[in-house]
């Protein structure tokens, strides 16, 4: 891959993140939302697979894109749960004004914990796709140079150093 | 009540955990809290005898007017009591049972959301509620059947129990629903019992009334849905003592008995609910007869005793109730105590075939003496409490009741051929595997250790204590029960010597044949044998057929709509939008805008745009290669993001954006496992195609030209907008749609989205290996793709 794009990548992950977060916490008030702001942390996630590869991308997000989405969903219900132990109807938004030092009032309600819960869903998702698509990729990749060559295919070393080569010649 | 139901819940969730750290102890320890809620349910036993209820209620729904109502009453008791006492006792019998079992843990966690399930499904005082748990339970026997899953034969009876069981749940929710618009949209069940006369004078009360029997009959393994009870006994026998005899199959009857008051009293009744109870009688002792495996023969006296219970509540009689209750309690205890005396005889001896059983009762004396005591109950002999129920069953039928009486004589006859087939189901399951000529069996039997045969001990010795002294559990349990379906009831004494009458006789008539066909049982099933030759028509085999029959249907149509190339799903789904879309106009006339409308300015930089996107559809339609093509499907995404920025919709437009982009990569991943792009079609089929693109567009063009013709109706965006800061504390209207206003549709979508994400996975990372072979194979013949971000895009 190229030198360029990994370098810009480097620089560009931060914001992107950042600005994902952003556009989750403003939603409720301007432009933005946990959907949006879910893709452009995927968007962000998968320009990093591009621009290296899937591991680094994987060890980059730390968790497993399954677990965000099982938590994504968890973390929507019970925001929404939370309504009807209070004996309102499921989802109803429950609000709480709180006094935070240095930036005062500020109200915090479900539909926040509910918006957040979206923002890992579609995370969730959409690296699921992303990195089982171009996993695939690399394997059968691997596969065809094994039976091109016709070599000790049964050696995990050998695997392991035909999936460096590979990589390294995507680089 | 709402916290027992939650407790058992929250001690299922718990239980895999608890076998992992107590080990041998767990059954006793788990059946702790079921031993507690049988002690507290029964402490409220004097509340129901004065003719109190207990009500518990918190909102679930309140917009819709459904709130979780729990109800206890007198019937919802004597079912709790069951429900949590014989639970404590399987919990018992169960780890002891399978106490070498790998995956104990996971039998405690089902039986205990059964337990949980069927608790709810007894105090549920409102008719959603119910469903929710009744279908539960059905579930959950569904998991507990197919308790051992390797074994083909289990998930096979596993899947037959949960289709008839669950699917008849579904059909009693149609009656419910008719039921509680009948009642003026109110699914209360204690205030639709006292509309009874309005319900019956309904024009749905027949329609509503056959829904919720086939409900009821489907759960209680009526005729002719009752084949499924006795392949349920592949499940490990703990299940089968718990849920197939003593209290899930007891449902439909509890239902029955708790509608009673709203739907009975009628000839239609009468006639629906008593005739399928009779008939089911007739083919579960008919049936009985063929079988010598000690489960499906107590399998089949259990349909035979349901088919009882329900023909006396068809019969609108305060005495059929009366014996339906005895009755019923009768028989959880000693048809509880009988199938585990079946499982410790398998579990023992290595066989349950009771032609292969026989002289047992030197090496296992005390599971010979519990299983003649629960035996004398079935045979309903004194001083049993069997023998009770048995009376007034005839008491029952000689009466008739309230419009069976000119078949009086034929419902006893019945119960005459059901008491007799008893007699001798009782003789072959509890008398011939112990007396006579010991036989050599798999393994020595031996008796099983304490903790098996304490649950159908105390089982049995309740049969004869209540036998004996009758009256203390009439007044408690039975008494306020039948005061739950007729208010007004008189008080009732239960006895065992009712003097020299009638149903004496029969009670002598049933027990001198019963004796009599087991003395000739060998010999007769041998000469019976060409009755087999009906076995083809049984309603199982119909079942089956059925089956098979949506099977093939379900293939057919798939070949057909579904045929694995995307373009022919394309172009069905497209076509069929235009059909209908078509019609509807048709049907309804187009309204296209005034002249006004198209004089409406448009800038340049719109006009671009449009002729930006047209220019890009064209191209992507006549690309000669897929990464052309996906290009500029990009841009027509990007420049419909164009536009809707224009028009003043920038979450929409960033959406778009960001889906586009991600769909551009998801695409390029997706091409790299595509053959290389050839012409796969031909010059017709193009054209053919290029019509339909051609109609479908126009649709389009003409429904948006219809919307614009519309007056635009602006009271819900006025009520958003209005709504929006004050109550959801958001500027943003279509975030707080999104999260708050309509936050469950949100919830669907997410939830729709993940089952994609992991249907997408399985796809991918679980394909079948011959699968995976065939793609290689086929790729071996073409250039290995580098990567299609290195630029090579003559490779596509």
């Amino acid at each position: 891959m190229s030198l360029i794009l990994r370098t810009a990548t480097r620089y560009l992950m931060p914001l992107l993140l950042l600005f994902s977060v952003f556009l989750l916490f403003r939603g409720h008030n301007k432009p933005g939302g946990g959907f949006i702001a879910g893709l452009v942390a995927a968007a962000a996630f998968s320009l990093y697979a591009i621009a290296n590869d899937v591991r680094a991308a994987r060890a980059l997000v730390r968790v497993e894109p399954q677990t965000l989405l099982g938590a994504g969903l968890l973390l929507a219900i019970v925001s929404g749960l939370l309504a009807s132990f209070g004996g309102k109807a499921f989802l109803t938004g429950v609000w709480g004004d709180f006094h935070l030092p240095l930036i005062g009032k500020v109200a915090l309600g479900t539909p926040l914990f509910f918006d957040i819960g979206v923002y890992f869903v579609v995370v969730g998702v959409a690296l699921m796709d992303v990195f089982t698509l171009a996993e695939e990729t690399v394997a059968e990749e691997m596969d065809l140079l094994e039976t091109d060559e016709n070599a000790e295919t049964k050696n995990p070393a050998t695997r392991v150093h035909k999936m460096n080569a590979i990589e390294e010649r995507h680089r | 009540m709402i916290n027992a139901v939650i407790s058992i819940f929250a001690l299922a969730c718990i239980a895999p955990l608890l076998s992992r750290f107590a080990g041998r102890r767990t059954g006793l320890l788990i059946a702790l809290l079921p031993a507690c809620l049988t002690v507290y349910f029964a402490s409220h036993a004097g509340l129901t005898m004065r003719g109190e209820a207990m009500t518990e209620r918190f909102a679930w729904a309140a917009s819709l007017g459904i709130e979780v109502k729990f109800y206890l009453d007198g019937l919802s008791l004597l079912m709790a009591v069951l429900i949590c006492g014989i639970g404590a006792l399987v919990c018992v019998y169960g780890g002891s049972y399978l106490q070498k079992h790998e995956h104990l843990g996971r039998f405690y966690f089902f039986l205990l959301l059964f337990m949980g399930a069927m608790l709810g499904l007894v105090l549920a005082g409102n008719l959603l509620v119910l469903f929710v748990f009744w279908e539960l339970t059905s579930i959950t026997s569904f998991l507990l059947i197919g308790f051992e899953h390797e074994n083909e034969k289990a998930r096979a009876a596993a899947s037959q129990a949960l289709i008839i069981t669950a699917g008849g749940g579904l059909v009693m929710l149609a009656g419910f629903v008719l039921l509680g618009q009948t009642g003026g949209g109110n699914y209360d069940v204690q205030s639709l019992l006292t509309q009874g006369d309005a319900i019956k004078a309904s024009s749905l009360y027949v329609p509503l009334l056959l829904l919720i029997c086939v409900g009821a009959f489907t759960k209680s393994a009526q005729f002719p849905f009752h084949f499924w009870l006795p392949n349920a006994m592949q499940a490990p026998t703990p299940i089968s003592a718990y849920l197939h005899s003593a209290t899930m199959v007891k449902a439909g009857v509890y239902l029955l008995a708790r509608l009673a008051p709203a739907l009975g009293g009628s000839p239609e009744w009468t006639l629906i609910v008593t005739t399928t109870g009779a008939l089911t009688m007739i083919a579960g002792s008919v049936l009985a007869f063929y079988q010598t495996d000690m489960k499906r023969l107590l399998a089949y006296s259990t349909i035979a005793a349901l088919g009882t219970m329900v023909m006396l509540i068809g019969t609108n009689s305060e005495s059929a109730i009366r014996a339906a209750l005895v009755f019923l309690l009768a028989h959880a205890l000693y048809k509880g105590a009988l199938f585990m005396i079946a499982g410790i005889v398998d579990h023992e001896t290595g066989t349950k075939d009771v032609a292969a059983l026989g002289g047992l009762r030197k090496a296992m004396p005390v599971t010979a003496t519990i299983a003649v005591v629960a035996g004398l109950s079935f045979a309903s002999l004194p001083p049993m409490l069997g023998f009770i129920g048995k009376e007034m069953l005839f008491e029952a039928t000689l009466d008739g009741g309230l419009y069976a009486g000119r078949f009086r004589l034929v419902l006893t006859a019945v119960a005459v051929l059901a008491g007799m087939m008893f007699v001798t189901i009782a003789l072959l399951v509890a008398v011939r595997p112990f007396f006579g000529a010991p036989k050599a069996t798999p393994k020595a039997g031996r008796d099983a250790p304490f903790e098996m045969w304490f649950a159908p001990a105390l089982l049995a010795i309740a049969g004869i204590a209540f036998g004996i002294i009758p009256n203390a559990v009439a007044d408690r349990f039975i008494a306020p029960a039948v005061a739950a379906v007729y208010p007004n009831a008189a008080p009732m004494k239960l006895a065992l010597w009712h003097g020299l009458n009638a149903p004496l006789g029969l009670s002598v008539v049933s027990i001198v044949c019963g004796l009599v066909l087991y003395r000739a049982w060998e010999n007769l099933r041998a000469r019976t044998k060409w009755t087999r030759m009906f076995s083809p028509f049984g309603t199982a085999e119909i079942f089956a057929a059925g089956g098979k029959l949506i099977e093939r249907f379900a293939r057919w149509q798939t070949a057909i709509l579904q045929n694995g190339k995307l373009r022919i799903y394309l172009l069905v789904i497209t076509l069929t939008t235009i059909g209908l879309t078509a019609y509807t106009m048709r049907r309804g006339g187009v309204r296209l805008p005034t002249a006004s409308f198209y004089r409406t300015g448009v800038t340049f930089y719109e006009v671009g745009v449009g002729l930006l996107i047209l220019a890009a559809s064209i191209a992507a339609a006549r690309s000669k290669s897929r990464l052309g093509a996906v290009a500029a499907l990009g841009v027509v995404g990007y420049g419909v993001a164009l536009v809707f920025i224009l028009f003043g919709a920038p979450d929409l437009a960033l959406t778009q954006f960001l889906i586009e982009t991600l769909t551009v990569i998801l695409l390029v991943l997706v091409l790299y496992h595509l053959p290389r792009l050839k012409a796969i079609t031909g010059k017709p089929a193009r054209a053919r195609d290029l019509m339909v693109s051609l109609a479908f567009g126009a649709l389009m063009t003409t429904i948006v030209l219809v919307t614009a013709s519309v007056e635009f109706d602006s009271r819900v965006s006025d009520f958003y907008a209005a709504h929006s800061l004050p109550d959801a504390h958001g500027r943003n209207i279509v975030n707080v749609i999104l999260v708050d206003f309509r936050g469950l549709d949100t919830l669907g979508e997410i939830t729709v989205l993940a089952v994609a994400a992991i249907g997408v996975f399985a796809l991918l990372k679980l394909r079948p290996q011959a699968i995976k072979q065939r793609a290689k194979r086929k790729r071996r013949q073409l250039r290995p793709l580098k990567s299609i971000a290195r630029g090579e895009e003559s490779t596509l």
